[in-house]
């Protein structure tokens, strides 16, 4: 029965089963072909324009601050705020220094946040972006402190805010103080609310956790693209509890059109568009005559 | 073993700790009980309602848990959701229109987790409360009983002044969930409980909250009244100082109380 036997196999011992970190899936590498997160298709990178849409199956890449800012900015008007502001470590948690090192190394930010000032379609703005690819865009003191600057002067300018949230929530290694940075950004939009001012919040992947449950919930208007992930509480939590797995299109920012949190799903490409228009749609003629 | 912190943490969450309705009981007369948000339903993890406090009407609320399994069920074991976040908002809408002041007893270990509670935004819920808060016209003073979690229980603390039990918890997520998101062992909670700073003297050296309310030494179960009565004198005096200031000082106070937290360099 020799022919039967079980062929003894050299084991080569298996990688462990990692979990990928968020922040490390859906970025393009720099590389000719990209594997598409959404559709699974190889695409040629040439493919990809500045937009970076799957040609496939219209998956949005998540963008860069840089990038994005590239894309809503009038050429050469975004003046930036605040550009030296670095976290301390308030929880004297272990090697926080090292982690935000890391992190500033692989995206050239000195935390999640680019703030500033610039002209969308000629219209004066203050204009906040958060970038997941560092550290997942979590929230502490600087992203908090820089939100909140940019919104105090978007009052004492008078200028209309938009903020592009992604944030997978506090930044935990800062502990309460990251939980306080919810109230310190809700105060401000508050009081520019107060100044009957326009806050157009456009939530993109992933727009979670404490982000969701401050400003980025807050808008006058509320945009998002499609597909970005949008939710409070974690969607594997939430699978923990109910013990069941949740479909596809669970937290999708088409998920939360359909339950009443957002005004408009808008694809990237016509992101800037849109914007222009509610720019325009709330501008008092004598503030902006030209634009 | 168990540090200092986990011991707090865990007599924070016990199940015979005194729960707001025990605290409402004690502290304030005449509490007629208010229900609903108007909008979806009535959420048992929320209790609210008016009362006089001596000879003053005040707006009460806070997060309810139980002392048995039923009654805990009942109210979602503290963990509020959507429509009772909006349930608060409500009746702190109610207490600015008629210039009640607004006194909130936080104890949960955060918002409640779940399908409904997204698809009803638990998100904006949280974020409503907390810009309505930061423009209320009028005092809110809000004391941590028990356990205080996340986002959950910050919707129910942007207030003027923010005071704590001996043994009462305040913390950007439990102990247990820090340690297994970030040191994926959640055996590690007692560590993560310690470097958290997330008891009262902690939090108060860190500005965080303003006042400790003492426990009696038997235990708070055991002795209510000896806390209750430090904090009925403690809220009266308290609000007579923030009723003395305009509503532009106490906008621009709670304004700054927050606008402190963040430690940069630049």
């Amino acid at each position: 029965m020799k022919l039967f036997k079980k062929k003894n196999y050299i084991r080569i011992n298996p990688p462990e089963a990692v979990s990928v970190p968020m922040e490390e899936t859906p970025s393009i590498p720099d590389g000719l072909w990209v594997k598409c997160k959404h559709c699974d298709k190889t695409i040629y990178t040439k493919e990809i324009n500045e937009y970076k849409i799957c040609p496939n199956c219209g998956y949005h890449f998540r963008l860069t601050a840089k990038e994005r800012i590239a894309l809503i900015c009038d050429e050469g008007s975004f003046e930036e705020w605040d550009t030296d502001m670095k976290a301390k470590n308030p929880m004297q948690y272990p090697d926080y220094d090292k982690i935000i090192q890391k992190a500033q190394q692989k995206t050239e930010l000195n935390d999640a946040v680019v703030t500033g000032c610039c002209k969308i379609g000629g219209y004066d703005t203050v204009l906040a972006v958060m970038d997941s690819h560092f550290m997942m865009a979590s929230m502490g003191s600087v992203v908090g402190e820089k939100i909140t600057r940019a919104i105090e002067r978007g009052t004492k300018k008078k200028l209309p805010v938009i903020i592009f949230t992604a944030s997978g929530g506090a930044r935990m290694q800062e502990g309460i103080i990251s939980l306080m940075q919810m109230a310190k950004t809700s105060s401000a939009l508050q009081r520019h609310a107060g100044a009957g001012l326009l806050y157009v919040s456009v939530m993109t992947d992933p727009t979670t956790g404490g982000v969701s449950a401050s400003f980025a919930s807050l808008g006058d208007i509320i945009l998002s693209e499609p597909g970005a992930t949008i939710g409070f509480a974690g969607r594997r939590v939430i699978e923990g509890t109910i013990n069941e797995k949740l479909p596809d299109e669970f937290q999708t920012a088409e998920f939360q059109l359909e339950h009443g949190f957002l005004d408009k799903i808008v694809p990237r490409t016509e992101l800037k568009n849109t914007l222009i228009q509610i720019l325009k749609l709330h501008c008092q003629k004598e503030a902006c005559e030209n634009g | 073993m168990d540090n200092k912190a986990m011991e707090i943490v865990k007599k924070s969450r016990m199940v015979s700790r005194p729960t707001t309705l025990e605290f409402i009981e004690q502290i304030f007369t005449d509490f007629i009980e208010l229900h609903g948000d108007r909008h979806f339903a009535d959420d048992k993890a929320m209790v609210g309602g008016i009362a006089m406090l001596e000879n003053q009407p005040v707006t009460v609320i806070g997060v309810q848990k139980g002392h048995t399994i039923e009654e805990n069920v009942k109210r979602s074991f503290g963990s509020p959701n959507p429509e009772g976040y909006r349930k608060q908002l409500r009746l702190m809408k109610q207490a600015e229109k008629f210039h009640r002041p607004v006194i909130l007893f936080v104890n949960t270990s955060g918002a409640y987790c779940g399908v409904g509670a997204e698809e009803r935004g638990q998100g904006e819920a949280i974020a409503r409360n907390l810009i309505e808060m930061a423009g209320l016209k009028v005092p809110i003073i809000s004391i941590f009983i028990g356990e205080g979690g996340s986002g959950g229980a910050l919707a129910l603390a942007l207030a003027d002044k923010v005071w704590m039990l001996d043994n009462g918890m305040y913390a950007v997520l439990s102990p247990e969930g820090f340690a297994s998101i970030l040191w994926r062992s959640p055996e590690r909670s007692a560590d993560a409980a310690e470097l958290m700073k997330l008891t009262a003297p902690d939090l108060l050296k860190n500005g965080v909250i303003e006042e400790m309310i003492p426990e009696a030494k038997e235990g708070l179960a055991e002795n209510l009244e000896y806390t209750t009565a430090i904090l009925k004198e403690m809220l009266v005096s308290q609000l007579q100082q923030l009723q003395a200031l305009s509503t532009e000082q106490l906008l621009e106070q709670r304004y700054q109380r927050f606008r402190k937290y963040g430690e940069f360099t630049e």
